[in-house]
């Protein structure tokens, strides 16, 4: 048995024939060539060819693995239309009358070197990049299709590194694990682990031999161990590892189609915040019972004017045809504070959390916020839609937001646009006054949700973003307990629902708290959803609730 | 001719991503737009990825902006906008 150590990028454990990847020869030759200009051409035609390619994977991986991740063949298009690149190539055939794919090779040499001699570990890796695009780009010169690696059969798969478009062609059920010489926990072969949920074990070193190929090995993502032909008793040992590891994620994806209700029959809403389009998958992969909290800011963000009513709506209706019926609850701009943006010209403030933000800066500049709701409300047909209202301190400011609901209805009425008629209006409950008042608040909306990261900020007066009382910032104080069962009785009292949609929803050492003081609704990011759901079915409140209520 | 400075917030200095899209922003405009790494005294044009990453800019590194062409007002505006919300 031969033990390698290498990082761990993944949890989990696999076993299996280790198979090597393999490249063709990699050495091109230099081919004088007679017409350049004819060469030059052949070169512009396999680039066009190589970025349509590059567009087909960017479609295909933004499905598999979101577009956050698939956004690195956008990156090797631009690095294949890149000026210098393809000035060093056209030159390289030109004055040595060269053959293309001997022009493309000495090219992406030497801008690899470039990169591999950075003294930065993200642009060393960025030399795999360029080596990646350019033998696309010399696989097309040279005509000869490459036997693509599906690996049809079970296996692990070995490498010196793997690029992102060696990794896109695998098959996701065959391969089990990823095991690489180079590469660090930064590299794709890293990222694309991650994303399709199996092991690997990166940079392992000289340590990985070639002739190991074909061998039985054990990958360990957990502790970034590789057992070559492994003994008896290691075998036993992983087997009882992984077996424990399946069992506790399998009775959590077991969760999946389950009702969260407690023991004793109370219902609880696990619902996930999202605060993008491409989240939604895995708002579905962990079974939410809706969206507690659609962070609308990211129309808003990374862009130099105003959504469009029309964008708007297309997003909207986007998320709430995938929820099928589900309820998604969209929080109006929270922009201001730590959230610029240029285009809304907002004056430097010296206290900005207490500053110009959210609600308020909708209720100064109705405009943009009547284009906000218009397009909600337009989408709201498609499903079942809840609106909500960040930083909200008064009872006016309510009566304000729903004169303008009601003119935005008039305004649609009047020009024959469809919308719901059931969409329930709520407020985030993050300021102290809004719980203070929540008895007054209560009479005028349809649910509560409380935002604990403003919450503990503004009741300890301790900023979030100031690292020297990073250690008072503490959302399970008690005043905040406090404040979230006054805000659930007053709820309650007036016959209205209440929810969680901050961090703390997610923290399962509070869940027994959460359903003592009675909260119909947690939303989390979708990963923390089914730990939540297995301490909620193995809650029985009627036995804990006098109890935990007399610790608040 | 339009120059302007402008100091990188971002953790990461200009990487790979943000890069490409900054070269899509400076692809838009006529006008060349170079980018200096004011420690380093490395240039580049703004419209080459590889010429941008070779910078090797980093957190807290000074960059130097010159403009010039028939649209050189609107395209620093628009690089001085991106960079303030990348960078």
């Amino acid at each position: 048995m031969t033990v390698l150590k290498g990082n761990g990028v993944f949890g989990g454990i696999a076993f299996g024939k280790l198979s090597f990847y393999k490249r063709e020869d990699e050495e091109i030759k230099l081919k004088k060539i007679k017409d350049a200009e004819a060469e030059v051409k052949r070169y512009e035609a396999a680039k066009n060819q190589a970025i349509n390619e590059l567009e087909e994977l960017y479609e295909s991986a933004s499905e598999k693995v979101g577009e956050e991740e698939a956004m690195i063949f956008k990156i090797h298009q631009m690095m294949l239309d890149d000026v210098d690149y393809c000035e060093s190539i056209i030159n390289i055939i030109k004055s040595e009358n060269a053959n293309a794919e001997y022009a493309v090779w000495v090219t992406a040499r030497n801008f690899s070197s470039m990169f591999s001699d950075m003294d930065d570990s993200y642009m060393k890796e960025r030399a795999t990049d360029v080596m990646d695009v350019s033998k696309r780009l010399i696989k097309i010169i040279c005509e000869s299709d490459e036997n693509v690696h599906s690996y049809s059969e079970p296996c692990i798969v070995g490498a010196d590194d793997l690029t992102p478009s060696e990794t896109v062609q695998f098959n996701e059920d065959t391969v089990k694990a990823f095991v690489t010489a180079y590469g660090s926990t930064n590299s794709h072969t890293a990222i694309l682990a991650r994303t399709m949920n199996i092991p690997a074990v990166v940079g392992i070193g000289n340590g990985l031999k070639k002739e190991f190929d074909g061998c039985e090995i054990i990958v360990d993502g957990y502790s970034g161990t590789v057992y070559v032909l492994p003994d008896v008793t290691t075998i036993e040992r992983l087997k009882k590892k992984q077996e424990l590891c399946e069992y506790e994620n399998k009775q959590l994806q077991s969760l999946k189609g389950i009702e969260s209700v407690t023991k004793d029959g109370q219902k609880v809403n696990l619902y996930a915040n999202i605060g993008s389009l491409s989240d939604l998958k895995m708002v579905l992969q962990n079974g939410a019972e809706g969206i507690g909290l659609f962070r609308s800011e990211f129309l808003y963000l990374k862009r130099h004017s105003y959504p469009t009513e029309d964008e708007q709506f297309d997003a909207y209706k986007k998320v709430i045809e995938k929820m099928e019926g589900k309820r998604v609850i969209i929080r109006t701009l929270d922009i201001g504070a730590d959230k610029k943006v240029k285009y809304f010209n907002l004056p430097q403030e010296e206290n900005p959390a207490m500053g110009y933000r959210a609600i308020r800066i909708c209720l100064d500049r109705t405009e943009v916020f009547k284009t906000q709701l218009r397009a909600i409300y337009r989408a709201s047909k498609y499903g079942k839609v809840s609106i909500m209202f960040p930083m909200i301190i008064s009872v006016d400011e309510v009566l304000k937001i729903k004169d303008i609901i009601n003119e935005v209805k008039k305004e649609l009425d009047f020009s024959n646009i469809e919308y719901s008629d059931d969409v329930e209006i709520g407020i985030m409950i993050e300021t102290p006054a809004a719980v203070m008042i929540s008895n007054e608040l209560a009479k005028e909306v349809d649910f509560f949700s409380i935002g604990t990261n403003d919450l503990t900020q503004y009741t300890l007066a301790v900023d979030r973003q100031n690292n020297k009382i990073n250690s008072m910032y503490d959302p399970n104080h008690k005043a905040i307990l406090r404040m979230i069962k006054i805000a659930a009785d007053n709820a309650h009292k007036n016959g209205i629902w209440i929810g969680i949609c901050g961090e703390l929803a997610a923290d399962d050492s509070l869940t027994e708290t959460f359903l003592s003081i009675g909260i119909d609704e947690l939303s989390m990011s979708a990963p923390f959803i089914l730990n939540i759901k297995k301490k909620v079915l193995n809650a029985d409140v009627s036995k804990i609730k006098e109890k935990v209520l007399s610790q608040l | 001719m339009i120059e302007f400075t402008y100091k990188i917030k971002d953790e990461n200095g200009i990487h790979a991503r943000p890069a490409g899209l900054l070269v899509g922003e400076a692809k838009k405009f006529q006008s060349n737009i170079k980018i200096t790494n004011i420690v380093n005294e490395k240039s580049a044009d703004a419209k080459g990825l590889f010429g941008l990453m070779g910078l090797c800019v980093k957190k807290d590194n000074e960059i130097k902006v010159s403009v010039e062409g028939e649209d050189e007002n609107e395209a620093a505006e628009t690089i001085k906008d991106f960079l303030e919300e990348n960078f």
